[in-house]
């Protein structure tokens, strides 16, 4: 596993062409469990991630940080804080290590904090509490990408606006879970990065 | 310890309609608002909730908010301002107005905390 500024910006111009790809896609998920705009919020803010990194950032705690800042400020959902702070402490975790496993495994105490979500509340921490430990173990597939984010469908929203629905919100894919499956995708599929 | 209001919501319109019915009992109270995000949609921005901090005339904010994600917003911009900020989980309206009245009456913190607990109702 190599983290680097280059392979970094792979994996996240990587992931804006997904999003960019599936904005619709994502937005009509988050139209009947939300307020329908989590493509457009996230196509809004991966446009800026990738304007910011095509300036090279100096180190990696850098880029990190430079994708944060531009989430947060551009996102407007809750996906802005959400995947703002997973950048951000990964940033601060690249300060001490370039092992992948254990940035995201920082991201995702992250989302954690920042959300309040636990495993099972058809949030994207889903996807990411069982995606971690497969980086980890160096046995990520998209298999079982697939599987973790089809997962939340069948799950009762605790947390996020799906929540107002309750027993309602069952029947559809979580619009997090979805674009965090893309996230880990987009990192499966760059050269050089597992 | 001065006390002031920030009222964060989704809506720009509900962030500026708000304090208009707080003025009516807390005249004098300091009151800023963060409403929709940087270009005026649905949404909150960090960065607008760190202005309204900024703006307060106090050096204790109580923060009230709307939604899940005003939360996380307000949660990041208090992490990084320098003022001291409170937040409460409380009905928005009814917790800010609580506040406000008791404000502008010279009740402390810790009375108004208590005043505000029953109108918790997110987490």
């Amino acid at each position: 596993m190599t983290l680097t500024v280059d392979t970094l910006t792979s994996w996240m111009n990587n992931f804006a062409d997904k999003i960019e790809v599936n904005k619709q896609y994502l937005s009509d998920l988050d139209t009947p469990i939300g307020d329908g705009d989590h493509g457009f919020n996230m196509s809004r803010g991966m446009e800026a991630v990738r304007e910011k990194l095509t300036t090279k950032p100096v180190d990696l705690q850098a880029g990190f940080k430079n994708i944060a800042m531009a989430l947060i400020s551009t996102v407007g959902g809750a996906s802005g804080p959400l995947y703002g702070t997973a950048f951000l402490e990964m940033a601060k975790k690249s300060s001490s290590t370039d092992d992948l496993g254990e940035v995201l495994k920082a991201a995702l105490a992250g989302i954690q904090k920042r959300g309040g979500a636990k495993p099972g509340d058809k949030t994207m921490v889903d996807v990411w509490s069982e995606l971690v430990p497969e980086v980890k173990a160096g046995t990520l597939s998209k298999d079982k990408i697939e599987r973790a984010v089809e997962s939340t469908k069948d799950m009762v929203a605790k947390k996020g606006r799906a929540s107002y629905l309750g027993e309602r919100s069952k029947g559809h894919v979580d619009p997090g879970s979805e674009s965090s499956g893309y996230l880990f995708e987009a990192l499966l599929e760059t050269e050089g990065l597992l | 310890m001065s006390l002031g209001i920030t009222i964060v919501s989704h809506v720009p319109e509900i962030a500026e309609g708000l304090p208009k019915l707080l003025k009516q009992v807390a005249g004098d109270v300091s009151i800023t608002t963060a409403g929709g995000t940087n270009d005026g949609d649905i949404g909150t921005s960090m960065e607008k909730i760190m202005q309204a901090f900024d703006d307060n005339e106090a050096d204790n904010i109580l923060a009230f908010y709307d939604l899940g994600s005003a939360k996380m917003n307000l949660e990041m911009a208090m992490e990084m301002s320098n003022k001291k900020v409170h937040l409460y989980d409380t009905a928005l309206i009814e917790g800010a107005y609580t506040a406000a009245s008791l404000i502008q009456a010279g009740v402390g913190l810790d009375e108004i905390e208590a005043q505000l607990k029953p109108l918790t109702i997110k987490d």
